[in-house]
């Protein structure tokens, strides 16, 4: 297969699955020109007066909107962990004898492991998403007829403007969904919060089906997907498992490293000067970021200082902070625990958003870059700032982008990272996958020293006489590889990539490459 | 030939940072066989390390089995030395990690001992970070936090643990078993830099005696000039009344705690939140302590969710003349040096004294007074230790005098 380096250094493939690709050139180099990809013309005259638009079932829904060989099919990841519905319609799919599916998830999570069968037996061609887990490995090993491509959120929506991808059908799930079409995902039986990611495919997709368990009358309000937008609306017994689509409760991390980080991020965000009124925040719901934001909350409320608004990944303790009155708003891209989706219900000012607002390459602007700081993690994270978040340090596929590169836009990127995980060094020399180029990663908090990228002189500045521990990236790499040793590279064979990395603009960031077992 | 296969170490599902080991006795070569959780990263430094092992205890006609959940080279290494002794009892020599390089320092006898944060001595991956969370003293265990057939394993981890692990500025502690037991413990830490050790359920001062003794042996035969200071547990009611002697049976010892489950067991009662039934064990043992010129600690606060109950306890017990606590929980440490700072009258009263001391020692004159009062020597270093408190929680910045 055909290799060049691109702006980053790495070796990517000049086509994938039969597609030309342009290589990363740089951030914010890539500006495609023309008209946005255009959804295909339709008339309402063709569709029920009555505004019936349910189909007995997902099969006679598929057949009526001409499902055939070789075509795009979307889903969503908003069901999580607790997804039945894309088994479900895979199923059904492998029942009509269809074959050579691209499948393009919003993400994959491991209740997919039941799809490997179908990428074994040609049902699936390939998969443009994220390959989490089983289906992680199941690629890396090399089996995938085609190349995965992984985006994140905004690079999704960009694939379908510019006209990389051209779904064919949008299979959604909707939590309510009246016969209309009008679908939401923040009340129900299977209740997910929102469903923002769905908003591109059900606007461009040449058939949109909405799947639901709680049909109601029209008009469902609010309808986070207009039904004038969809096909076809099918009733289902079960979209998933509520128990594994929203956690009861999220839980803050009780690992003293995991609290020291959260701690210290809470601290750097205060000596920097970043917590003042009016300031804007984003952060995830892994363990450490809630409890970076508890101990936020804390100093919050100490100094009286109050936040405009809070990017969402919504927790209970973001819907704690809102409600106690230390942000205006929560702008919310997923919901993570039922607090989160009662609080979106209920309350006008957390808002649900699509990755439209905040992410896409192609708006006229974003919400990702005026938010003050925002907090992630990662796999990996090398000397010169450049991070990884989809692979393990042995080469293997493990998680998805999600909006984590469109995030690093944000006016000081903190990533919160243990320094090694049972020996495994996650400050290295070099990622083994780049997904977030250094250049837009401003600060490294782990158990061991905060490291600032030297780029900020304005941030090791402001924290210089802070009491905090700075260390230089270098020297906490050397503090691990003291503990750890110093750790061989990942065996892989680098003639055989098995999925490319996008980056936002819709260039091949990186290649990840087939394990040697 | 017997096919006997020793084995040691811990494996399973929930197992992390350590690793199992079996050896068996074969006809011919060595054998050995890996299977890591981190063979991508590391599975020729494991397999290197595995034959330096063998090369070391003159291993050969010997099958190695290692399956590893991601231990670091100390952990393999012990885990490793423990099958070789138990399979070939007349080897004696003992394979040690290098020291890392900043496990060198020593302490002092009146040195800050306000947390102390106790590790099983047998979880190797508490190990590496505990010191980041900042204790005065990290206490590696070997009596309580340790089952009985698990003391052997923990003697040849605590050992390797003292060499390689960085305690980043912690106090570097081991709490040895109840003696007859604690005696042989020493073997193996004495020589690895250790600088107090905690000697558990005393009841008298010879046992005190029988450690020093050993000690100092220790220290002859390995030519070591460090001074390794006792903190004397007291758990019973027997030594509750015999505090005073066990404190001044040695010139080692630094400190005096006292250990309440045990205690309480012992009296016929249980430990309250309250604490009245311990009451008097505490004031006699601060008391005792005072008089030996010795730091009273005061026990573990067992509920680790609980910060404020914490918060309250340490401030109970600050009252009542205790200098220390301890922990079992890294997210305890700061909430008990917060508690234990000097609030601001104190500190700006030992401002005043400290002044005033300087001021004395610059005129050449021995006796401290402020305004009419003379001040005597051990409220100045009283003073001094409050300042230092205070530099230490924040309080007050290190060039105090310079700002004054």
């Amino acid at each position: 297969m055909e290799m060049v380096k691109n702006a980053a250094g790495r070796m990517v493939p000049v086509e994938v699955n039969g597609e030309k690709q342009v290589p990363y050139m740089g951030i914010g180099k890539h500006k495609p020109a023309g008209t946005k990809a255009k959804p295909s013309i339709k008339t309402c005259a063709d569709y029920p007066e009555d505004g019936n638009k349910i189909k007995a079932s997902l099969k006679d829904a598929l057949v009526a909107s001409g499902l055939k060989d070789g075509m795009t099919i979307s889903t969503h990841h908003h069901l999580r962990n607790g997804d039945v519905l894309t088994n479900y319609l895979f199923d059904v799919i492998h029942e009509m004898g269809v074959k050579g599916i691209r499948w393009f998830p919003s993400a994959s999570f491991p209740c997919h492991e039941h799809l490997i069968p179908y990428l074994e037996d040609g049902t699936i061609h390939h998969i443009e998403g994220s390959m989490n887990g089983p289906l992680g490995k199941y690629t890396t090993e090399g089996k995938m007829a085609g190349i995965g491509i992984l985006r994140s959120h905004g690079g999704r929506y960009q694939s379908v403007q510019d006209g990389e991808v051209h779904i064919d059908i949008a299979v959604i799930a909707a939590p309510t969904a009246d016969p209309f079409g009008n679908a939401t995902g923040d009340r129900g039986p299977s209740a997910c919060g929102l469903i923002g990611f769905a908003l591109a495919d059900s606007e461009y997709a040449d058939n949109v089906i909405v799947v639901t368990d709680n049909l109601v009358p029209f008009p469902c309000v609010p309808w986070q997907i207009q039904g004038n937008n969809v096909d076809f609306v099918v009733e289902i017994d079960s979209l998933g498992d509520p128990s594994k689509i929203v956690s009861g409760t999220t839980q803050v991390t009780k690992s003293p490293d995991r609290l020291l980080i959260a701690e210290y991020v809470a601290d750097f965000i205060e000596a920097a000067g970043i917590m003042k009124d009016g300031f804007s925040l984003q952060a995830g719901a892994g363990g450490t970021n809630l409890a970076f934001a508890l101990f936020l909350k804390d100093k919050m409320k100490q100094k009286g200082v109050k936040a405009r608004f809070m990017r969402g990944g919504s927790t209970q303790y973001l819907v704690q902070m809102l409600e106690e009155g230390l942000t205006d708003y929560i702008l919310d891209g997923q919901t993570f625990d039922l607090e989160g989706v009662r609080s979106m219900r209920e309350n006008a000012n957390h808002v649900n958003t699509s990755p439209f607002t905040s992410y896409n390459y192609h708006g006229k602007g974003n919400f990702a870059s005026i938010i003050d700081a925002v907090v992630l993690g990662a796999t990996e994270v090398d000397i010169n700032f450049n991070a990884n978040v989809v692979t393990h340090s042995d080469g293997y596929l493990l998680h998805g982008i999600g909006g984590w590169q469109n995030c690093l836009f944000g006016k000081c990127t903190i990533l919160a990272i243990p320094s090694f995980r049972d020996r495994i060094p996650v400050i290295v020399d070099e990622v083994t996958t780049l997904v977030g180029p250094g250049e837009l990663i401003d600060v490294i908090v782990t158990e061991r020293g905060i490291a600032i990228n030297p780029k900020r002189q304005d941030l090791l500045d402001a924290v210089k006489d802070s009491g905090l521990p700075i260390k230089t990236i270098e020297e906490i790499r050397d503090e691990v590889h003291q503990i750890c040793g110093k750790p061989e590279p990942p065996k892989v064979d680098k003639s055989k990539p098995i999925a490319i990395i996008k980056w936002v603009d819709g260039t091949v960031l990186d290649s990840v490459f087939q394990i040697i077992k | 030939m017997e096919s006997k296969i020793i084995s040691a170490g811990k494996r399973g599902d929930k197992i992390r940072s350590d690793c199992y080991i079996e050896l068996e006795k074969i006809d011919s070569g060595i054998n050995i066989e890996i299977k890591s959780k981190v063979n991508a990263m590391y599975g020729n430094t494991l397999r290197e390390q595995v034959k330096r092992l063998c090369e070391f205890f003159e291993l050969d006609k010997i099958r190695v089995y290692v399956e590893d959940f991601g231990a670091l080279e100390a952990t393999i290494a012990a885990r490793f030395e423990l099958a070789v002794k138990t399979m070939f009892p007349d080897i004696t020599k003992d394979f040690l990690p290098d020291f890392h390089p900043e496990n060198h320092y020593g302490t002092t006898k009146d040195k800050l001992r306000r947390s102390r944060l106790y590790l099983p001595g047998n979880e190797p991956k508490f190990y590496p970070n505990a010191g980041l969370h900042k204790p005065d003293g990290i206490i590696l265990d070997l009596e309580d936090s340790v089952s009985p057939s698990e003391k052997e394993a923990a003697r040849y981890l605590v050992r390797n643990t003292l060499r390689a692990t960085n305690f980043y500025k912690a106090e570097r502690m081991v709490r040895i078993n109840q003696l007859p037991m604690g005696l042989e413990d020493l073997d193996f830490i004495i020589p690895h830099n250790v600088n107090v050790i905690l000697i558990p359920k005393v009841e008298s001062a010879d046992q005190i005696k029988q450690v020093e003794e050993k000690i100092l042996k220790l220290k002859n035969e390995h030519n070591l000039s460090n001074d390794v200071f006792f903190m004397p547990i007291i758990e019973s009611a027997l030594g509750v009344i015999k505090a005073y002697e066990i404190a001044t049976a040695s010139k080692y010892n630094c400190s005096l705690a006292i250990g309440l489950e045990d205690y309480t067991a012992d009296i016929g009662t249980q430990r309250t939140d309250e604490g009245k039934e311990s009451i008097f064990a505490r004031s006699m043992l601060v008391n005792a302590a005072k008089a030996a010129r010795l730091q009273p600690i005061d026990t573990v606060y067992s509920d680790v969710a609980n910060m404020d109950g914490l918060r309250e306890s340490v401030l109970e017990a600050k009252n009542l003349g205790f200098e220390g606590k301890g922990c079992i929980h890294p997210r305890q440490i700061k909430v008990i040096h917060e508690a234990f700072a000097p609030d601001s009258s104190e500190v700006e009263k030992a401002k005043k004294i400290v002044l005033a001391f300087d001021e004395a020692t610059k005129k050449g004159i021995g006796v401290v007074s402020l305004g009419s009062k003379m001040v005597d020597a051990p409220v100045v270093k009283r003073a001094q230790n409050t300042i230092t408190l205070a530099i230490l929680n924040n309080l007050l910045p290190e060039n105090w005098k310079e700002l004054n």
